[in-house]
């Protein structure tokens, strides 16, 4: 971009990355951030439609015992599309790549990420990913479940092999999305933004961009391994060519137990935001909550084996693995008791965004919590395989990852789109998926404690009740999806206008117009102040709709 | 604004930062590259010591002599694209011309190489895994090596046939008069995925031919 169209684009305050071009191609090769995150959003949205789509009709199969209205190996197809669509092309993208990439360059003060065209490739390989992905199930029905295990997933018949190049193709999307989020945050600062000026949230995209960098590349080594051994067999997963099946696992959860962190920690950087800006106080604890993020995402390389504890490795290794997951623990706790304190004498207000983080803060800590359980290994021996690992790390995952990103969806919505969305209908969401959420995964806790085993299509009749409260329980939290969708969508075209500042937070994004100007910043700022420093500065939140 | 060279992308503030963050994703780039391979060296390292006989064995079996002069090659290739980025550091675009063909072309020829390897071990029927047919290695199940052995030259050949590519794409563009003294990043850069895909191999190279 040359010096001159800048100065043209920036001399009508009404010009903003939305309406600067327009058509269909200005949208496919855009290289803004704002964009691609925009592009990432209806993409990743889309997904996670069909994987919740997949869940609803499981949770229906299971209203009753016995097969209701599918077969097993239907039910197993099901399983495994939902875990992969909602792990790899949901979850694993969904903060980092909507909102970070959207609001990580506005919070330092930086123009755009460090590698505009790798960001463009980044969605590119995940659009390409996916579909072969979703093809590769619905043709070519994989049964294996999002993990792969071998042996099965070397004997059983479908198209596993493109299933698991596509998740290879997902891993360098990731990557490379890692990558560039770390060479903005070392580079791309605005001048004055020292490291401990930087928002939480930056802080936690980056320690999420260290494990996608560095765990990302093992998982794909694995994939082509798989491959291989699908298409050739090299014989190096299997036993009865002197192979060994439990190596397969160990290198699967060297990435994916990180993975989940790569999951959880941008969740929490949102959460940090959110909360100090509703409470309209300073954080409480800012170094403590930016380095638990990198302790946790160091930590997380160490934890792998607690995947393992009944897969026949050492006893040894196992008590390291358990002592180190208890570990895990404190970083997160550490978080846990910052964001309270931080609400401690705050002048909290409830819109949307701080109902979503109330719901975080009661349904992580529960799923915070039955980890340790299921990281002592006595515990763990008992559940292994149940309910009660299901019910975990939905209560992790959405409990905590996806209600951080739709608080975050919320409280950034404003900023993307320049209009507000209906502040009682918003919540009239939160509250929905929060009672649906907890009515869904709580009574598996307690089928699971039973001995109720996961990824069976059928059960015996004694666990119906709970399989009946979990069932009504996604009906509520579909509905609270529902609506949330419909507030999102009709503000963008009908909500009232917002101001720069809706909220009254004080991090750089808020300075400038809703929605930015192509390159966010006309002058590059000098940040004098942290992003937190209720104490020092006033601010009044706009007024929404009014004067702009 | 208006003296702002022309391959200055707009959100970079200087050339200078534009260099620097290009080279730090370079280098995280490198190590994601490490981090693939060291999945393939911890497969490795797990076999064989699992069977270490069998291992030292099946070695023996590789040819030390192209493995020898291969490592050579790409040490060769190593020095020229060092020489090619030096070249056009000076501007000296034509040098540097030459330099880059001269590396691709000892690219061209470890592929070759390996190739005639590859051939040879073929025609004896030490083929990966289940095809594996070759009766000469003492131990149990010698197929595991070669698993091992075509996996990681393999990915490694890959990388070499994708260095080769970027270094044709170099050479057209500093055909085109795209790089100059002062601005040459690319070339850089492409030289350091160069001189990782040499190291890899200088790792293999024992690994696999000497130590078994």
């Amino acid at each position: 971009m040359s010096a001159e169209s800048i100065s043209v684009q920036t001399e009508d305050p009404k010009v903003n990355y939305l309406n600067v071009k327009h058509g269909i191609k200005s949208w496919l090769l855009t290289m803004d951030h704002k964009r691609i995150a925009i592009l990432y959003l209806w993409a990743i949205m889309v997904m996670f439609l069909f994987g919740g789509v997949l869940a609803m009709l499981m949770r229906l199969e299971l209203l009753g015992p016995g097969a209701d209205f599918m077969k097993a190996r239907t039910y197993n197809e099901l399983f495994t599309l939902h875990g992969a669509i909602m792990i790899f092309m949901f979850i694993i993208p969904s903060v980092p790549a909507i909102l970070g990439n959207f609001a990580l360059p506005l919070e330092i003060g930086a123009r755009d990420v460090a590698f505009p065209r790798l960001n463009l490739a980044s969605w590119y390989l995940y659009m390409t990913g996916s579909i072969l992905a979703v093809w590769a199930i619905l043709h070519g029905s994989v049964d294996t479940g999002w993990t792969f295990y071998t042996p099965y997933s070397t004997k059983t018949s479908g198209a596993v092999i493109l299933m698991v190049f596509a998740i290879f193709i997902l891993g360098f999307s990731s990557i490379f999305t890692g990558l560039n989020f770390i060479a903005t945050i070392h580079k791309l600062r605005a001048p004055g933004m020292t490291w401990y000026k930087m928002p939480l949230f930056v802080w936690g995209l980056y320690a999420t961009a260290i494990i996608q960098v560095l765990a990302t590349p093992v998982l794909g080594i694995t994939l082509v391994l798989l491959i291989l051994e699908r298409a050739f067999g090299i014989g190096i997963f299997d036993p009865s060519m002197g192979g060994d099946p439990v190596l397969f696992q160990h290198f699967f959860w060297f990435y994916s137990h990180p993975a989940v962190y790569i999951m959880i920690l941008p969740g929490m950087g949102i959460i940090s935001e959110l909360v100090a800006t509703f409470s309209h106080r300073k954080i409480f604890g800012y170094k403590a909550i930016a380095f638990s993020s990198v302790a946790i995402a160091f930590l997380s390389f160490g934890v792998w084996g607690h995947h393992m504890f009944v897969s026949g490795q050492s006893q040894y290794a196992t008590m390291i693995f358990s002592f180190l997951t208890f570990l895990v623990a404190i970083p997160s706790g550490i978080k846990m008791f910052n964001w309270v304190s931080t609400m401690y004498k705050g002048a909290i207000t409830f819109e949307t965004p701080m109902l979503f983080t109330l719901s975080f803060f009661f349904t992580f800590a529960i799923g915070g919590l039955t980890g340790i359980f299921l990281g002592a290994t006595a515990v763990d021996v008992h559940v292994t395989d149940t309910y009660f690992v299901v019910a975990h790390f939905h209560y992790v995952m959405m409990g905590g990852t996806i209600m951080a990103f739709f608080g975050g969806i919320y409280y950034w919505w404003p900023k993307i789109w320049g209009r507000m969305y209906n502040e009682i209908w918003g919540k009239m969401s939160a509250m929905l998926i929060f009672l649906g959420f907890n009515l869904t995964f709580f009574p598996m806790f307690i089928m699971g404690s039973q001995g109720m085993p996961r990824r069976y299509f059928t059960y015996p009749a004694k666990y119906q009740i709970y399989h009946v409260m979990s069932t009504v329980g996604s009906w509520v939290l579909a509905l609270g999806l529902v609506i949330m969708a419909v507030v999102l969508i009709y503000a963008i075209k009908w909500g009232p206008k917002a101001g720069k500042n809706p909220w009254g937070a004080l991090t750089l994004e808020w300075m400038i117009d809703s929605p930015p100007p192509p390159h966010n910043f006309e002058k590059v700022p000098k940040v004098e102040y942290g992003p937190y420093d209720h104490d020092k500065i006033l601010v009044k939140p706009d007024k929404v709709g009014v004067g702009v | 604004m208006a003296e702002q060279p022309g391959f200055l992308q707009h959100h970079f503030s200087d050339v200078r930062q534009q260099q620097e963050t290009a080279k730090l994703g370079m280098w995280i780039f490198l190590l994601t590259e490490i981090l693939l391979f060291g999945g393939l060296f911890a497969f490795y390292t797990f076999y064989r010591a699992w069977h270490p006989e069998m291992f030292y064995n099946a070695h023996e079996h590789l040819n030390v002599v192209i493995g020898t002069a291969n490592t050579l090659v790409l040490i060769a290739s190593s020095v020229t694209v060092a020489l090619a980025i030096n070249a056009i550091q000076h501007g000296r675009r034509k040098q540097t011309m030459l330099f880059l063909a001269t590396t691709i072309t000892l690219a061209g020829v470890f592929l070759v190489l390996k190739g005639i390897e590859y051939a040879e071990h073929f025609r004896l029927g030490q083929y990966p895994g289940k095809f594996y047919s070759y009766t000469g290695v003492e131990g149990t199940n010698p197929h595991i090596f070669f698993s091992v052995y075509y996996t990681m030259t393999g990915l490694h050949g890959i990388h070499v046939l994708v260095g080769m590519c970027v270094l044709s794409w170099m050479l057209y563009r500093t055909w085109r008069n795209h790089f100059s003294a002062e601005y040459y990043t690319p070339i850089e850069l492409t030289g350091l995925y160069w001189h990782l895909v040499d190291i890899i191999w200088i790792f293999l190279f024992p690994l696999l031919y000497l130590v078994g």
